[in-house]
């Protein structure tokens, strides 16, 4: 008789998704800063807006309210309606 | 499977192996009725017994002791009795002198279809198909217990193999269906069932009676307030700590004394290592995934103790915490490895509180405040010296926190030649260890040794993991 076990995962589907091309030049992107809100994430952020802004990008900051959640839907929502590329700081 | 149908008018289940059963066979013959044998197909020799050889018949009518006579009306049950009752057999078949030259009274044998040996083998082949979860299914050389551990769905340490069997026993364990949703686990965010959680603590070692307890612990660590997720994902060292609470903590033999935290015992093991597989196999939490702890910690396996209320000169912590005492309550705290506090010339409570709070001032970093909560778990010997001296818990929680205001010069950037700490601004300001809830007392641990021992938290508040206290319902 066949043995069998019962699976104990959550048997989810998983959706790939296929990543959009590396676009060919910076200038006229809106390209999202999220500051995970760890200390001294907006050192770096900081570094990093003044170079996109010199090659041509333009920049907006956002923040998560806490380093230790993932970012809220209306926040997620808010960048990916806003912008066309994002970074996402880690810091300490 | 379908219940079968009774025939209607009179049914007797019997089987020949029970004294009852063989005294009450020739009565058999005289009214009619229709037999289910359990084992012997031809017994009683006296009328045509069908054989209820796959036991389908005493399954589904829940016959739990033979003889069981049985009054059909339309195909539904309108009267039973169990046993020999000389005064009910004859009051259910109407027959006056049934029985009249056997005793009065002489009890049944228990049925073949609860038999400890048959029962789990016949709940899954007459309940199995209520289960909705994938069958893994197992070649002929496949050696289970590896192949648990090629498909990444152990701990490290082997596990129990979830039979349908196995999984539909420990369901047995609460009231509530199979499913039913308990909470949806981080990362993945995917609902769990009631099913899902017996097939994971089947796999952690569980009984049966500890999955009340699973299952509180898991609805608390999946709350926002506690954050497992943020928990997971953490650099530090932290997990699921689970303290129980109530006198059900006895009542399934868990351990709060001797080796509280170590190995030992296997209800303090398997529900927190229970708690960890589903937040590994159904949340997919798993280690260098999202789970990015530096070191992570022993107790990241399993971390999982009741408190010791019974030799406790305090509330306990579930009461402290509103839950009315002599209910079950679990409370889930974020928490790293215990270490041990050692103070084995104390007698008076002054002593031992300066000693505790020079012990829990150096929590993470001496230079940090305020960030961490801790679980302080009081020894016996040392819960003595407070209890001699008529310290209650808020007497000893008071002390401890006048002991940890400290000068905000020993804190800042630097003080100590040390970099991490507070903005300098804070210099003349003096800033206690903890915020004012931000220990947990607890009694726990073996009777000998001036010890007690502090469990660091995590980021606490809402910007990080709170602890959460859940009701334990069957």
């Amino acid at each position: 008789m066949a043995r069998f076990l019962l699976d104990p995962t959550g048997e989810r589907t998983i959706i790939e998704r296929v990543r959009l091309p590396r676009p060919a030049t910076l200038v006229g992107q809106t390209i999202g800063l999220l500051d995970i809100s760890k200390p001294r994430g907006n050192v770096f952020l900081d570094r990093l807006e003044q170079h996109l802004v010199e090659l041509g990008a333009g920049v907006r900051r956002y923040s998560k309210p806490t380093f230790t959640k993932p970012a809220p839907v209306d926040l997620r929502h808010e960048i990916a309606t806003q912008c066309t590329l994002v970074i996402e700081a880690l810091a300490d | 499977m379908s219940t079968p149908r009774l025939p209607d008018g009179f049914v007797v289940i019997v089987k020949e192996e029970c004294e009852t059963c063989r005294m009450v066979a020739p009565l058999l013959a005289q009214f009619e009725v229709t037999v289910y044998t359990q084992d012997d197909p031809h017994f009683p020799p006296s009328v045509s017994p069908i054989h209820d050889a796959d036991l389908s018949v005493s399954w589904h009518h829940d016959i739990e002791t033979v003889p069981t006579l049985i009054k059909v009306m339309e195909g539904i049950e309108i009267d039973r009795t169990v046993g020999w009752s000389r005064a009910e057999w004859q009051r259910i078949t109407g027959i006056t002198h049934l029985g009249d030259q056997l005793p009065v009274f002489r009890p049944g044998c228990g049925s073949m279809s609860v038999d400890p040996d048959l029962v789990d083998s016949l709940r899954a082949r007459f309940s199995g198909g209520t289960l909705r979860s994938r069958h893994i299914e197992l070649a002929d050389l496949d050696d289970e217990m590896e192949m648990l551990f090629d498909r990444g769905l152990t701990d490290g340490l082997p596990v129990v193999p979830p039979t349908e069997e196995r999984v539909l026993r420990m369901l047995q364990g609460t009231t509530r269906a199979a499913d039913d949703i308990v909470a949806t686990v981080p990362p993945d965010l995917v609902p769990v069932t009631i099913e899902k959680v017996a097939i994971n603590a089947v796999m952690a070692g569980c009984k049966p009676e500890y999955l009340p307890w699973v299952i509180a612990a898991l609805e608390a660590v999946c709350t926002d307030e506690y954050n497992i997720h943020g928990v997971l994902a953490t650099t530090m060292p932290v997990g699921p700590v689970i303290i129980c609470n109530g006198p059900g903590t006895r009542a399934i033999g868990m351990n709060s004394g001797v080796n509280v935290f170590g190995q030992g015992n296997r209800a303090n093991l398997s529900i927190g290592r229970a708690v960890q597989l589903i937040v590994r196999n159904v949340g997919g939490g798993r280690p260098g995934e999202v789970d990015r702890a530096t070191h992570g910690n022993p107790g990241k396996i399993s971390f999982c103790f009741p408190e010791d209320e019974v030799g406790s000169p305090f509330t306990s912590l579930a009461t402290s915490r509103g839950v009315e005492p002599g209910l079950d309550a679990v409370t889930v705290f974020a928490g790293e490895g215990p270490r041990c506090i050692v103070d084995q010339k104390v007698r008076d409570p002054e002593s031992l509180a300066s000693a505790l709070a020079a012990s829990l001032r150096t929590l993470h970093s001496p230079k940090l405040v305020l960030g961490f909560d801790v679980i302080l778990v009081v020894g016996p010997e040392h819960a003595r010296v407070f209890a001699e001296a008529g310290w209650d818990r808020e007497r000893v929680l008071a002390e401890l926190h006048s002991r940890l205001q400290i000068p905000g010069s020993e804190l800042v950037y630097g003080a100590g030649g040390i970099a991490d700490g507070v903005p300098e601004h804070l210099r003349d300001v003096t800033l206690p260890k903890f915020r004012p809830d931000g220990i947990l007392l607890v009694h726990a641990g073996g009777g000998a040794g001036l010890f007690s021992a502090m469990i660091g938290g995590w980021a606490n508040g809402t910007i990080g993991s709170q602890p959460v206290t859940r009701l334990v319902t069957k």
